[in-house]
């Protein structure tokens, strides 16, 4: 058995709200640069551009790249042989949470009822979603979510015969329908199978996976490439005016399901895909 | 076509931008979102008047990230404007000339744009810090509770923006898709 502090927790977490919201990845960043070297419009070109000033502002001024800081959503993958000390983990997330907006002029966005609709003030509640794995570390992986590419994500209960066309033209109504809405260039996280909350969080799960690293399961890996190709003619581009940026990558991921059923989740983000990640 | 505006707008200037036109904005502006706009609208109902003289205004869709010690603003980028669909035809009707935001709208928008000579603009979605730069005031108007979603004035210089909807109501985001579409 491993002790881990609830104090690191709070601590990791704090960190990751102002990396997140302040820098991409290098594969996200690198899918920005690509585009803007490839994209056919003109303006929609001019806007990539503008995206990578943004950037570059974002983290030479400590500006957040969005002023949508999310909802922050913390994936934890708690060993099983790890004991936290000193509180309950839940509480130390949010702490951090707490800490990393309050204290590093991030937005907060978060209502703590969505009928009164009353701000925290902190944007905490995080949404947390645990995992118990083998081993005697903790995996966390933050990823703040705005909340402009949220409401164009949907849920779509296929049945088995719908198949794999069904499951293309799902991700590609819920691209058009995004359209604008959603500030692309994209990432399309999708999750096929399970039940109908299980597939919702494959797809959020899929969008912290490296925009260039595609499924290792062969006729996924194919579907992920082809709607990609299809999304890219769609015409929507750069802000929605126009051009062949319309997403950087598809990822998709897959769970088992139920004879009946053929669950589909597609969760959209911004090109703003925010994650950061901590092992402790 | 390329405009430098000065804003409040000139009517006239503004039934000339074409949707695809390019401009960039110097002066005041207003900013509300969500809750910002419930208010305004409850305030009406009761038949109170509107925190702000409306006439000839624009106000940009958004909520900012708070601002460091010496700057203005924090990240600054529009929200999605369809969320106000339904507070934006009455305001449009009030006065209301100028609405900057990213996203579509709905067909009753577009028609009180037409039928009062407005437009609708987008920033681009998610360069918050880079459009942070062309704002050099920003002061808390009426809703301060609202923290985010206060009622804002805004000081802006050359601030980029796109006629996505025009005074005759065509809308870019239609044309340019259907320009790039290769499906």
């Amino acid at each position: 058995m491993r002790i881990i502090q609830a104090a690191e927790i709070t601590a990791a977490l704090k960190e990751m709200c102002y990396e997140a919201n302040h820098s991409l990845t290098k594969d996200m960043e690198e899918a920005l640069y690509r585009a803007e070297a490839s994209e056919e419009s003109p303006l929609g070109k001019q806007i990539l551009k503008q995206l990578e000033q943004n950037l570059q502002i974002a983290g030479e001024d400590r500006i957040p790249i969005c002023q949508d800081t999310g909802m922050a959503v913390v994936f934890a993958e708690v060993g099983q042989e790890v004991h936290v000390e000193g509180g309950w983990i839940e509480d130390a997330i949010n702490e951090g949470v707490r800490q990393g907006y309050t204290e590093g002029y991030l937005r907060k966005s978060v209502v703590s009822c969505p009928i009164e609709r009353v701000n925290t003030k902190d944007n905490t509640p995080a949404v947390i979603h645990y995992t118990i794995v083998p081993g005697e570390n903790i995996r966390l992986t933050l990823a703040p979510k705005g909340f402009g590419s949220e409401n164009m994500s949907r849920v779509f209960m296929l049945k088995p015969a719908d198949g794999v066309e069904g499951i293309k033209e799902a991700v590609l109504t819920a691209v058009r329908d995004a359209g604008p809405n959603a500030c692309p260039p994209m990432v399309v996280g999708v999750g096929i199978g399970g039940t109908f909350e299980k597939c919702a969080f494959l797809a959020k799960k899929a969008l912290t996976r490296n925009v260039e690293q595609r499924s290792e399961i062969p006729y996924i890996r194919e579907m992920e490439e082809e709607l990609l190709e299809k999304i890219n003619k769609s015409g929507i581009g750069p802000g929605g005016l126009g051009g062949s940026t319309t997403a950087f990558a598809v990822n998709i991921e897959t769970y088992a399901t139920h004879i009946a059923g053929l669950p589909v989740g597609v969760n959209i983000c911004c090109h703003v895909n925010r994650h950061a990640v901590r092992v402790l | 076509m390329e405009y430098h505006l000065t804003a409040p707008f000139d009517g006239e200037k503004l039934k000339q931008l074409r949707s695809g036109d390019m401009v960039y904005i110097t002066g005041t502006i207003y900013v509300a979102r969500d809750a910002a706009h419930k208010r305004m609208q409850e305030a009406l109902d009761r038949g109170e008047s509107l925190p702000l003289d409306i006439t000839g205004q624009t106000i940009y869709y958004m909520g900012p990230s708070p601002a460091r010690e010496g700057r203005p603003i924090g990240s600054a980028g529009p929200t999605t404007a369809s969320r106000m669909d339904k507070y934006a035809p009455k305001l449009l009707d009030l006065g209301l000339r100028g609405m900057i935001g990213k996203g579509k709208r709905s067909q009753a928008v577009k028609d009180a744009i037409v039928r009062n000579g407005a437009v609708y603009f987008a920033a681009i979605g998610g360069a918050g810090a880079l459009l942070s730069k062309a704002i050099t005031a920003s002061e808390v108007v009426a809703y301060e509770d609202l923290g985010t979603e206060a009622l804002r004035r805004l000081e802006v210089q050359e601030f980029p923006a796109i006629v996505v909807i025009d005074s005759t109501g065509d809308d870019l985001y239609i044309k340019s898709v259907e320009q790039y579409c290769k499906l």
